[in-house]
């Protein structure tokens, strides 16, 4: 990370690998905002950051935006690195999207609440005499390896084989490319054991994985998708979280009025998560630029990337609670 | 004197992408079908007592599926 070339303009050559970018990125997102409707970088193949999402939403009349390369890396992929439904263009987003909901409606996320309670309680317990931890490695990273391996029936001792892949594919490969070959390669191995494990397996086990290969994605999808839809349980089901929770818990740490108010009050903390969720949105969505389009007097280029999904000011969309993060 | 205006709630099924956050926010007006699409409940009137929670669902819903239809009495 220190060798990476130093960024002299945040709004002509941003780049969130950089270690100021990493410490604290809100000033420089304010900064952002004041001087530039959309910033750019030729880092990383090119990539603009609009200042409001919503202005540049993927249309689907125009298609100029597709979500085909979700992520945004140092070199161009040689393949497609399919997770459906979130690097699905229409038509083909909403069959692969219905195959995925079910699993995560408010009712069935309320039968994994036991689990993860009991998992929790279960990470806090080892580290709780010791009077500190690493929260992020001891606790934000092993939920929801656990628990994802807990929905697909899978052991969850194999959490670590997860979080080594997942580091491989989505923080080392971004800029290094033997990292993502090797990450494509085990992606490759990890992704058809599942599924020939959940073919093998359906109509025996009640949980998502053969839920999968026995219902709906077997008998709706390619095979291709199944694979991709795999992928992307994995990685959004265990990078994505272990981001949210790790935020959470930093705010928490380098907020103590906040985290003794959650403790003298556990019934804020629901609204507490909302907010969290709000203000550290752990993804940052990209999109390829697939035909040449203008917004706000930027010409994007085909090839090009842009970055839409960003924590908004806190006056683009009204609280959903009055509790106090700050 | 005129009759209050009355508020109906509607999910534009197209545009809806199962967020879910109407149904986590307001579950006295919205539901889900099968698939964890969401959908108003019955005609989508909105008891006296709930228009806060129709207009938070409306303002949270990430895809602007969400459509709150007024009705001058």
């Amino acid at each position: 990370m220190s060798q990476r070339p130093p960024v002299k303009d945040w709004a002509t050559d941003f780049d969130h690998l950089d270690q100021r970018w990493i410490n604290d990125p809100f000033p420089i997102w304010d900064d952002m905002r004041k001087r530039c409707p959309i910033a750019h970088t030729d880092r990383f193949m090119g990539v603009y950051f609009p200042r409001a999402t919503r202005t540049c939403a993927p249309s689907p009349t125009t298609r100029s935006i597709s979500p085909r390369a979700a992520s945004s890396c140092a070199r161009r992929r040689r393949r497609a690195f399919p997770a459906p439904p979130i690097t699905s263009d229409p038509p083909e987003h909403r069959p692969a999207r219905m195959v995925l909901l079910p699993p995560f409606t408010p009712d069935a996320m309320k039968k994994l609440e036991p689990r993860a309670r009991a998992l929790a309680n279960e990470l806090i317990d080892k580290f709780a005499k010791r009077g500190s931890a690493d929260a992020a490695v001891e606790y934000a990273q092993e939920i929801p390896v656990r628990l994802i391996a807990h929905m697909l029936g899978l052991p969850e001792a194999d959490g670590n084989l997860y979080r080594k892949w997942i580091k491989m594919v989505l923080e080392d490969g971004i800029t290094d490319s033997q990292h993502r070959r090797r990450g494509r390669r085990r992606d490759d191995a990890l992704l058809h054991g599942l599924r020939a494990r959940a073919h093998g397996e359906a109509g025996r086990r009640p949980d998502q994985l053969s839920h999968q290969g026995a219902g709906t994605m077997a008998s709706r999808c390619s095979m291709e998708n199944v694979i991709g839809s795999l992928r992307l349980l994995l990685i959004a089901g265990i990078d994505t979280t272990w981001s949210g929770i790790g935020s959470c818990i930093w705010h928490l740490a380098t907020h103590p009025r906040i985290a003794a108010a959650s403790v003298a009050e556990p019934a804020l903390m629901p609204t507490a998560i909302e907010e969290f969720l709000r203000a550290y949105a752990p993804v940052t969505m990209a999109r390829e630029v697939v035909k040449e389009t203008e917004l706000n007097g930027c010409t994007f280029k085909p090839g090009q990337m842009v970055l839409l999904c960003r924590s908004p000011p806190p006056t683009a969309i009204p609280p959903c609670s009055r509790t106090p993060t700050r | 004197m005129a009759n209050p205006s009355t508020l109906k709630v509607r999910v534009d099924r197209d545009k809806c992408q199962g967020h879910n956050r109407c149904k986590a926010l307001a579950p006295e007006l919205f539901e889900l079908d099968e698939y964890g699409n969401a959908r108003e409940k019955g005609d989508g009137t909105v008891p006296p007592g709930l228009e806060d929670k129709a207009y938070l669902a409306k303002s949270n819903c990430p895809e602007f599926a969400v459509e709150i239809i007024e009705t001058k009495g």
